[in-house]
């Protein structure tokens, strides 16, 4: 047996006991059958409760896809020990990466992460992404430029040149302040030299429904969190900040599908912005256990539920395990602490 | 009529039997839920979502919403039997119910609490049932300025609330406030106050607080009385529950004035707490009983129950025609929504009749159901109060602790409820109000958020306020609010003037 099993955690082992037994206690009332799965035969698996954290609050894009995760796991038998979710959210999710940070060597924590991997230990200089232990990535979350359907702008062209005219009066809803959606309208803003007025809200769907009730004039959702009003005819996609259309040809709409929008670049504003919801464990894990978890996900990516997930949340479905993930870690930390130096975020350590 | 039609297909869709043994498990958990301090309705619902996977989206949404008004039924209990409220919006109750419970009335207590929920409960979903699009519509209009109106108008309801002096009530709510800036700042991205601790980042947890503030702080101060229980008088009659009925009916304008706050607050994402506490601080100053609150008036228990239970009721009609949560548990059903494949959003009434017509139709019959499930129990809570201080008060404790780590999963919030244990017995003395310390923890960050994203958005002009009819109106009835306690006693004397003619 490997020696990091028997570790004991830092610091919740004790306490943990009592959330878990509540947890157990609820579960059991509705659980028909105990995990009988069969498991394949590997040099590493799990000895107790695994814990997925969540840096961010319950119900926003990284939890429902955390939870998915989980329910897909149960619904399958992929995993003996259960599995469950613990949202840790503060500091725009610091809370989360600096508990699994001083979890090392810890095997039976895994946590999904956003953007704020980057964003936020950049800004806070409390963490780097290289202190953890990468699995896999399960998918890119897309960002598109939103405005309202009433806005007569047809073409992301004809909006830039609304928001020139306006000298920076023209607002631009997003979720959070120096994450994902601020550095997107930097990016912006320096692409087309104009300047939005930039107003933080604390979730992506009130963001999506500021826009369909007028008060602030465009937005860079992802697609999830604006379809619903964008196929009741509230808002209107300009373009998508990949470097490829999403792939996507069914009708979203009567006229549209996701594959019809053209792409920033294409459209003549040249920016491209993609998120990552990849999977991280704990720094000091040994190559058996991480590999257990890469095995994992790949199970899990195979399932019909999960390319269903995929597709209807409009997500870019490349996946990257291994030396390739690195690859894009890296490349993805250097474009971010640009982006942030730029913009005066980066805290020095 | 068209919805009357959608209804019962929508009956007849929730009325099999596994529907109906899904209801009864669901308001049974629920009601364990909302005993439990701190496991509040989102968590629960967040833990039990996976499991419904294998359900049809039907099934599982009215097992998760059963859960939900299970829990909004269940946060009354403890608030009324040991001051320690359940959930968030049950704070409200202890105010009048506790006091009740002391004077060995906790079964009228939770009568009235049960039964204000109901009718809460029903009107509001009434108002979805007929008025879904409507009232979908009227949300859109709440942008940043709106919403800060709205925040100000909850505070400004409650600054003529303390019986005592003004000032501590002003210098509680700024300490309130103090606390909620605590964490991450939305609008900068900054920390602040966090003192370079990670456990301070995620900011003071408004339940661990008020687990604390009440819970522990009534506790000590029982101590301080000799350690006894005052509530041990309560005698254990089936009937209570009759003669409480009996009572309600006197209620009514204070209960149509709840509902109306409820509804409003569940559907511009206010949510249930700042509607129980508005609909408390409003009977309290329009009631002919006014002064009475706040020492076991039963009108003090009916005017936050039925505004909590309106408010959480119609919160889910933002989400379901709209697809923005009205409530951090509506946030969690929603993800339960794009996980079963459902698209919320203006279109899933059209889409999807079945499921939207059927969860309405178990709206109705999860509350009946969870009434009488409740209701049975009434007796039995109110014998707890039966059991010798010396034996209940160690368990209080521990559950209070087991709550308040539950919140965040971390041990700090279990050192920070005894602090506040501390702090609220320290109030209780000193004569401050707690519970506009209480409000302002949970609204003073929403309240700082809109209104700076409000000062963005007109690049710093405070005309913002005044920009529409929607925001001026309620900022002017916040600020008229604000003045009563000094418009209230020249009304009266202008009143008494012309008497003798």
């Amino acid at each position: 047996m490997d020696q990091s099993v028997a570790r004991v955690r830092p610091r919740a082992a004790g306490s943990s006991f009592f959330a878990r037994r509540w947890v157990a206690a609820l579960s059991s009332a509705l659980v028909l059958g105990g995990a009988a799965g069969a498991l394949h035969a590997q040099a590493w698996e799990p000895t107790r409760t695994v814990e997925f954290i969540v840096p961010a609050g319950t119900g926003g894009g990284a939890d429902q896809m955390a939870r998915f995760i989980q329910g897909i796991i149960q619904k399958n038998n992929l995993m003996k020990q259960p599995i469950i979710v613990v949202n840790k959210g503060g500091g725009a999710g610091a809370e989360g990466f600096l508990e699994v940070k001083s979890a090392k060597g810890d095997p039976h924590k895994i946590v999904i992460t956003l953007s704020n991997l980057f964003t936020t230990g950049l800004s806070t200089g409390t963490f780097d992404w290289t202190e953890f232990t990468p699995v896999s990535m399960m998918a890119l979350d897309q960002f598109v430029l939103w405005v309202n359907a009433k806005n007569p702008a047809k073409s992301a062209t004809e909006f830039i040149e609304q928001v020139r005219a306006a000298g920076g009066k023209m607002r631009m809803g997003g979720t959070g302040a120096r994450q994902e959606d601020q550095i997107i309208t930097v990016s912006i803003e320096r692409a087309a030299k104009v300047k939005f007025t930039y107003i933080p809200f604390k979730g992506g769907g009130e963001v999506a429904t500021q826009l369909v009730g007028g008060h602030v004039d465009s937005t860079v959702n992802n697609p999830i969190e604006a379809v619903a009003q964008w196929r009741a005819g509230g808002l209107r996609p300009l373009c998508v900040f990949d470097d490829e259309r999403m792939p996507y040809k069914a009708r979203v709409t009567e006229t549209m599908s996701w594959h019809d929008i053209p792409t920033c670049r294409e459209a003549g504003v040249p920016t491209d912005y993609v998120m990552l919801r990849g999977i991280f464990m704990p720094g000091g894990v040994t190559p058996a256990q991480r590999d257990y978890f890469v095995g994992l996900m790949r199970k899990v990516r195979e399932t019909p539920e999960w390319k269903k997930f995929i597709a209807e949340g409009a997500f870019n479905p490349t996946a990257h395990e291994g030396d390739a993930f690195v690859k894009w870690l890296t490349r993805a930390k250097d474009e971010h602490r640009t982006l942030m130096n730029e913009a005066g975020w980066v805290t020095k350590k | 009529m068209e919805e009357l039609q959608s209804l019962m297909h929508g009956f007849a869709i929730a009325m099999t039997w596994q529907n109906l043994m899904l209801m009864f498990l669901g308001i049974i958990l629920g009601v364990l839920i909302g005993v439990l301090p701190g496991l509040g309705g989102a968590n629960g619902i967040a833990i039990l979502l996976p499991l419904t996977f294998t359900m049809s989206p039907t099934s599982a949404i009215i097992l998760l919403s059963c859960i939900y008004w299970g829990a909004l039924f269940g946060g009354a209990i403890t608030s009324i039997l040991f001051n320690i409220p359940g959930e968030p919006w049950s704070v409200a109750t202890t105010f009048d119910g506790h006091p009740m419970a002391r004077q060995g009335r906790a079964g009228e207590a939770l009568t009235a609490a049960f039964t204000g929920s109901f009718i809460g409960a029903f009107f509001a979903v009434v108002m979805i049932t007929f008025l879904a699009p409507m009232v979908a519509e009227f949300a859109l209009r709440f942008g940043p300025p709106e919403y800060f109106a709205v925040y100000l108008l909850a505070f400004c309801s409650f600054v003529g609330m303390g019986k005592g002096s003004p000032w501590k009530t002003i210098a509680a709510m700024m300490l309130g406030f103090a606390l909620a800036a605590v964490g991450m700042d939305t609008v900068t991205g900054q920390l602040r106050m966090t003192f370079g601790s990670t456990e301070l980042m995620r900011g003071f947890d408004f339940l661990v607080a008020v687990i604390g503030l009440f819970g522990i702080g009534e506790i000590l101060l029982t101590m301080e009385e000799g350690l006894e229980f005052k509530g041990r008088s309560a005698k254990i009659n089936a009937r209570v529950v009759w003669q409480t009925w009996k009572e309600l009916p006197k209620f009514w304008a204070t209960s149509i004035r709840a509902v109306l706050i409820g509804c409003w607050m569940g559907v511009t994402p206010g949510g249930a707490t700042p509607a129980s506490f508005m609909s408390y601080g409003v009977a309290r100053q329009i009631s002919k009983n006014g002064h009475n609150f706040g020492k076991g008036e039963m009108e003090g228990v009916v005017a936050p129950e039925v505004a909590a239970h309106a408010a959480g009721t119609s919160a889910l009609l933002p989400m379901l025609a709209l697809g923005i949560p009205g409530s951090p548990t509506a946030a969690v059903l929603l993800g339960g929504l794009l996980i079963w494949g459902l698209q919320p959003g203006p279109l899933l009434f059209v889409e999807q009749k079945d499921f939207v017509w059927g969860l309405i139709a178990s709206m109705y019959l999860g509350n009946i159901v969870g009434l009488i499930v409740v209701l049975t129990t009434v007796p039995l809570f109110a014998a707890i109060l039966r059991i010798p201080f010396s034996i209940i008060a160690p368990v209080i404790i521990v559950v209070c602790a087991i709550g308040a780590y539950t919140v965040n999963n971390a041990m700090l919030d279990v050192w920070l409820m005894m602090l506040f244990g501390v702090v609220g017995y320290v109030f209780k003395k000193l004569d401050y109000p707690m519970a506009p310390m209480v409000l302002a923890l949970v609204l003073g960050d929403r309240a700082e958020d809109s209104f700076r994203q409000a000062m963005l958005m007109s690049q710093g002009s405070l005309s913002i306020l005044w920009q529409n009819w929607l925001v001026g109106g309620i900022s002017a009835l916040a600020i008229a609010l604000l003045l009563w306690p000094f418009l209230a006693p020249l009304r009266a004397r202008l009143r008494k003037a012309p008497e003798p003619a």
